[in-house]
């Protein structure tokens, strides 16, 4: 799915398709070694092209792939938030009701658009936005670029993590296709609450989190100085996250990267966009809901360990998708992984309770 | 106590030490009263954290608890390591909690009605949701749903665990899906925050209970304060994030001090009763409309609670 030649900043060895599956054949220490600084500054480059000021934002990005683009405002309880915006637009042809983050290109207005980081507001005109979407039967296409939520005192005293928690139920139970785009900075559950979709895309150079590399370092490490390392730790490039799946597919960025040819990269996703929202329209509502259940169902992986003191792995999938990490083009940490496994037994198996049904 | 704990040999809940400080008024407290105390501070009303078993204890009739999936175990998917390896800090927990992962869940009974209830444990990581709690909690409402049974989760969470990245986050998703679902089906959840529920935690199934109850000056907030205070300069005001200054602003209805909480809950289990079986089932009239996300609250308005059992 990625390009190497449009990798702007190349990470690690990227192997041809052809040699992917054989190295995963391999016993981990075999996956080619790559020197921690060089990998450190290759994620770390890819981090800051994710944050690029002039990378294409929702309202540039549509202005180059839509027509008929209608923005809409407020979220009819407090205010407009204009880190977040949402209306109509026609994306080849397709009528949607897009949602995205939002932030600018300099200073000003950037600090007008708070830097893309929403206050309870965006979330909440979001979420009258999808269920304007609902009532219309029209499909939603939601853009994603935040280093996340507004974490100041005015956005916690008007519920930011009730609005985002809410926005997330709202996408999970939407009776109308979601496609969601990070096209940036995916940060954490300010970047989720846009981002509960039936297909779910990135930009080649997008980063997705859980928490801020500066937050997790400062946690982990005691110091933000150590963001770099927590952005490695993180696996938070697009091509790792495609490999956990936690998106589906990673769209190629031009040469150099988005921000250079914003046009291109438009045209790029249009097309990509619009070939989802075609397959998506044929799915029955209820299909729609029980496959979009299922996606975020499956997500992350567990051990079980049974009274006898096995530990078992509840689904199959777990050591392929070790290897899709492996393929992902990041070998290079991945090696540590597969030696880690837990395999160690509890200890006194009679004191395990059983599993009890009621 | 109701339950059992995966490992050999229960710990103790807390530290072996005899006494401890409170970290309000300074008192120094015999743990063995602290313990008979709810682990409430005498002197002041300072709510210390509780451990798992305790917590259920206290909410649960005794014995009634049966846990639910005590093997889930945490994988490390990513190949995470900060200061440590994930798998060691796991393993570490495991031995020094004496619990699997941070949240348990099982059915149990509340002066007779039966719930399904999930509770997390601070003291596993900070309580933190990866994989093994989004699952815990997620099985616990679809399990309501299933039996139509009220849910009950009491969240003590940092929030998202960050060895697992994102897919951590799509708990987050997760759990809120199923929660919706058990909305939509007209089966209640009380969310029950107790000291500290942040992060991606409140940010999802925390916040979302038909009601919301927090424990007294319990830490509830979206951005922990090291994270705050990273990502914008200004500093946060004093009392912020505390339980009552949700309530003041609306987000939860209820703040309790703990020996009143299991009275609370039985007190609105009376009202927050499943929507009775879809009409075609249910042997009374078959007007109740199943359809609409609310309609057990419409159910209840015409009709006084009788006993409080849901089979």
């Amino acid at each position: 799915m990625v390009d190497q030649q449009a990798v702007a900043v190349p990470v690690g060895e990227q192997p041809a398709p052809a040699t992917q599956a054989a190295q995963a054949e391999q016993p981990a220490p075999a996956a080619p070694s790559v020197d921690q600084e060089e990998l450190r500054a290759a994620v770390w480059a890819r981090v800051q092209l994710a944050r690029n000021v002039h990378r294409p934002h929702t309202l540039e990005l549509l202005r180059a792939m839509a027509t008929d683009v209608i923005e809409l405002h407020g979220d009819r309880l407090f205010r407009d938030d204009p880190a977040v915006v949402g209306g109509f637009c026609k994306i080849d042809g397709r009528r949607a009701v897009f949602v995205g983050h939002q932030k600018g290109d300099e200073v000003n207005e950037n600090v007008r658009r708070n830097f893309g980081m929403p206050h309870p507001e965006g979330y909440r005109k979001a979420i009258r936005l999808y269920r304007l979407a609902e009532r219309l039967q029209l499909p939603v296409v939601t853009f994603v670029d935040t280093p996340g939520a507004f974490p100041g005192p005015a956005s916690e005293e008007r519920g930011v993590a009730e609005s985002i928690a809410r926005s997330i139920q709202v996408m999970a139970g939407l009776r109308t296709p979601i496609v969601t785009v990070i096209t940036g900075e995916g940060g954490s559950g300010g970047a989720l609450a846009l981002a509960v979709g039936d297909v779910v895309i990135a930009l080649e150079n997008a980063v997705y989190s859980v928490i801020s590399p500066e937050g997790a370092a400062s946690i982990l490490w005691r110091s933000p100085e150590y963001a770099q390392q927590a952005a490695v730790a993180m696996r938070m490039t697009a091509a790792e996250q495609l490999a956990l799946r936690v998106i589906d597919e990673v769209v190629p960025e031009p040469a150099t990267g988005a921000h250079e040819h914003p046009a291109e990269t438009a045209r790029a996703l249009r097309a990509r966009i619009a070939y989802h929202l075609d397959a998506l329209a044929g799915r029955d509502r209820r299909t729609l809901l029980e496959t979009r259940y299922a996606r975020y169902r499956r997500m992350g992986e567990f051990a079980t360990v049974t009274p006898a003191g096995e530990t078992r792995h509840e689904r199959g999938g777990w050591v392929e998708r070790i290897r899709q990490l492996l393929e992902s083009g990041r070998a290079a940490i991945v090696g540590d992984g597969v030696g880690t496994l837990p395999t160690e037994t509890a200890e006194d198996e009679s004191d395990l309770p059983l599993r009890e049904d009621v | 106590m109701p339950i059992k704990l995966p490992f050999g040999g229960r710990r103790q809940s807390h530290p072996t030490d005899l006494w401890t400080q409170c970290p309000d008024c300074r008192e120094m407290l015999y743990n063995k009263q602290l313990d008979k105390n709810q682990r409430i501070c005498p002197r002041c009303g300072h709510h210390f954290r509780l451990r798992v078993d305790a917590r259920l204890a206290q909410l649960l009739d005794r014995d009634s608890f049966r846990e639910q999936d005590a093997g889930l175990e945490s994988v490390d998917m990513l190949g995470f390591v900060d200061q440590k390896p994930y798998p060691e800090r796991l393993e570490s927990a495991r031995k020094s909690t004496g619990v699997r992962d941070a949240a348990v869940w099982g059915t149990g009974t509340i002066t007779g009605t039966r719930v399904a209830i999930c509770v997390m444990d601070f003291a596993f990581m900070g309580g933190s949701m990866g994989t093994v709690v989004g699952e815990k909690v997620t099985r616990a409402a679809e399990h309501a749903l299933a039996e139509r049974l009220p849910l009950i989760i009491v969240s003590s969470s940092g929030g998202a665990r960050m060895q697992e990245g994102t897919l951590s986050l799509m708990q987050l998703a997760k759990t809120v899906a199923a929660l919706g679902r058990l909305a939509d089906a007209g089966v209640p959840f009380i969310s029950l925050m107790t000291d500290p529920t942040t992060g991606g935690v409140f940010a999802s199934f925390a916040a979302l209970g038909d009601v919301n109850i927090a424990e007294p000056k319990a830490l509830i907030g979206f951005a922990g304060a090291r994270v705050a205070a990273g990502t914008i300069s200004e500093s946060l005001p004093e009392g912020f994030q505390r339980a009552e200054f949700l309530f003041e602003h609306g987000f939860v209805d209820m703040v309790v001090p703990r020996p009143r909480l299991r009275e609370t809950l039985v007190g609105l289990l009376r009202y927050l009763r499943p929507a009775t079986a879809a009409p075609d089932k249910s042997s009374g009239n078959g007007t109740s409309p199943m359809s609409r996300p609310l309609s057990y609250l419409e159910t209840l308005t015409g009709r006084e609670p009788k006993e409080a059992v849901h089979g």
